[in-house]
């Protein structure tokens, strides 16, 4: 990736928390310098190192933006999977599908920066009319699952079973079973190559 | 699978076929989908993990798409065929490094494969020889179409298909096509092309995947947003660039034979005479002079070479290709003579008489 400034590769990947907006940012070295200095972090001395240090620390958190909101920002887990933001910001990779919702304020200008867009136009899933469209119902599996774990390691199993039960019955809805015929249309392989 | 079997064919991709097959390479597809009802891979357990696997893998092997495939279990691959299948485009490096339960499926043309477990749950890519971004499109269109029937993919009303990274959400399309460019690399113009790719959103990558330096002038441009446009927009928005880009290294090649034509040609013949005639060469200086051999074979400087020979050399030259075709493994001083062995036998008996001394 290159610099947003100059051609130069890009070696600082930043990604700037601004009054809950959220702005991507991918410098060379120098130029990241430069941008630490400006936005009012510690000046870096020396080599590469100690400025990566200084970005999450303070520097690159953005104006209005104490450390204190950050943390508290980056302490909320998503009910389902347990991710935490900062985990998130970390590994660059969610946690599960419900992030998407758990988190929509503070994912949204990220999706906006990468895209240009936070609305899909493209292709969308056909279902049975009793399903809704979006897969958050099923995605509740996910913390359902979690708590039935933690149930049955406090040994209260009546709440396990109620868990249980309440996964099978959305599995149920949503999930066809597997034995179901498998549907008529063609073979796009057997099909084969480009015409 | 036998991968064996494999190192005795050429994937579909590599037939040097297809329109615009002279600077085309390949046009790839791939869609990035989850299960709704799982986390994503990097958060799931090991337990969790083959699961999905075995939930994705019995679910599609059912599918009138599925029984034209092959199952491989890539956690359990040795290292050696786990680049095999790198080299050959059909798993991710990422895929070949990462841990636990995970497999990919591929069809006999090895047009279609379909990665379990990867960055996201199920990655399906699609590739066909020369421009053909349409035919791949058409093509993993039904084979999505048919697994979405028996997975609930997780979809969000607004964000679209969701992903495990915010930068494949909506379409999870990824649009790619594998160009080699060598005279705009020999005119110094490439990085003035690649810049104003850049400016329309459109990544360029070396051969193998992401990160990787670009390796014998072979290119990978491809699509870099996936949402707020329609599957057809982004196919598009790679197909519309591709004839200019033809277009581009089609000039320079004639400016190349027009104003140095006896330049070019000494070039060509050196790096073929290199190939047929080394006792010890490296990947990388294979990759660059089978570039160059390449195009003398485009701009008629060279008979009797198929560009199909050329392409699956590219390939079966790579490192864990060269020690499945000799049946053991190789460290790299070995694997240098192996090479030059190969690359000589190869080229044997082919053209022969005007073969270059190089001392």
């Amino acid at each position: 990736m290159k610099c947003q400034q100059c051609d130069k590769q890009a070696v600082f990947h930043i990604t700037e928390l601004e009054s809950g907006a959220v702005r991507e940012l991918h410098l060379c070295e120098d130029h990241a310098r430069v941008y630490l200095n400006q936005s009012g972090g510690e000046p870096s001395q020396g080599g590469p190192e100690e400025a990566e240090e200084a970005t999450p620390a303070g520097g690159a958190l953005g104006v209005g933006q104490t450390a204190d909101d950050l943390a508290i920002l980056d302490q909320r887990a998503c009910e389902m999977c347990g991710i935490t933001f900062f985990e998130f910001r970390n590994q660059g990779r969610l946690g599960c599908p419900h992030d998407y919702v758990q988190f929509e304020k503070e994912l949204e200008p990220l999706i906006a920066n990468i895209h240009g867009a936070t609305e899909h136009t493209g292709r969308r899933p056909t279902r049975q009319e009793s399903l809704p469209e979006g897969t958050e119902e099923l995605t509740r599996v996910i913390g359902l699952r979690r708590e039935m774990k933690e149930a049955i390691a406090l040994e209260d199993y009546e709440k396990a079973k109620e868990n249980r039960d309440a996964i099978r019955a959305i599995e149920d809805r949503w999930i066809i079973p597997a034995e179901s015929p498998p549907s008529p249309a063609g073979d796009p392989i057997a099909e084969g190559g480009p015409s | 699978m036998k991968l064996e079997s494999l190192t005795q064919s050429i994937g579909e991709w590599l037939r040097g076929t297809g329109p615009e097959s002279d600077i085309v390479m390949s046009s790839r597809v791939r869609l990035a989908r989850n299960v709704a009802h799982y986390p994503f891979v990097s958060r799931a357990s090991e337990p969790e993990r083959a699961e999905i696997e075995r939930f994705l893998r019995e679910r599609i092997a059912a599918l009138p798409v599925g029984r034209g495939l092959e199952y491989i279990d890539v956690g359990h691959l040795e290292e050696i065929d786990r680049q095999f299948l790198v080299e050959r485009q059909l798993i991710s490096r990422e895929h070949a490094d990462a841990q636990g339960a995970r497999s990919v499926a591929i069809d006999r043309m090895e047009q279609v494969s379909l990665m379990i477990n990867e960055e996201d749950h199920l990655r399906i890519q699609c590739m066909h020889s020369g421009l053909d971004l349409r035919g791949a499109w058409e093509q993993i269109k039904v084979v999505d179409d048919q697994i979405e029937k028996v997975v609930p993919y997780a979809f969000h009303p607004r964000f679209g298909y969701l992903t495990a990274c915010p930068t494949n959400v909506g379409t999870g399309i990824r649009v790619s096509v594998m160009l080699h460019l060598p005279a705009l690399v020999i005119t110094r113009q490439i990085d003035k092309v690649f810049r104003s790719l850049h400016k329309i959103s459109l990544a360029v990558r070396g051969l193998y995947g992401e990160g990787s330096q670009a390796m014998g002038d072979f290119y990978q441009i491809s699509n870099q947003t996936t949402l707020g446009r329609t599957e057809e927009e982004l196919v598009e928005q790679v197909g519309d660039v591709v004839p200019v880009l033809i277009d581009y290294e089609r000039r320079a090649r004639e400016f190349l034979v027009r104003e140095t034509q006896q330049n070019v040609h000494d070039q060509v013949s050196r790096a073929f005479g290199i190939l047929r005639t080394a006792q010890t060469i490296s990947a990388e200086e294979t990759m660059q002079l089978l570039s160059r051999v390449r195009m003398g074979v485009m701009l008629g400087l060279i008979g009797d070479v198929k560009i199909a020979d050329i392409n699956s050399l590219l390939v079966r030259t790579q490192p864990a290709h060269l020690q499945k075709l000799r049946g053991m493994e190789l460290d790299v001083n070995d694997r240098n003579i192996e090479r030059a062995r190969y690359l000589r036998q190869h080229f044997e008996g082919g053209d022969s008489g005007s073969r270059a001394s190089v001392n």
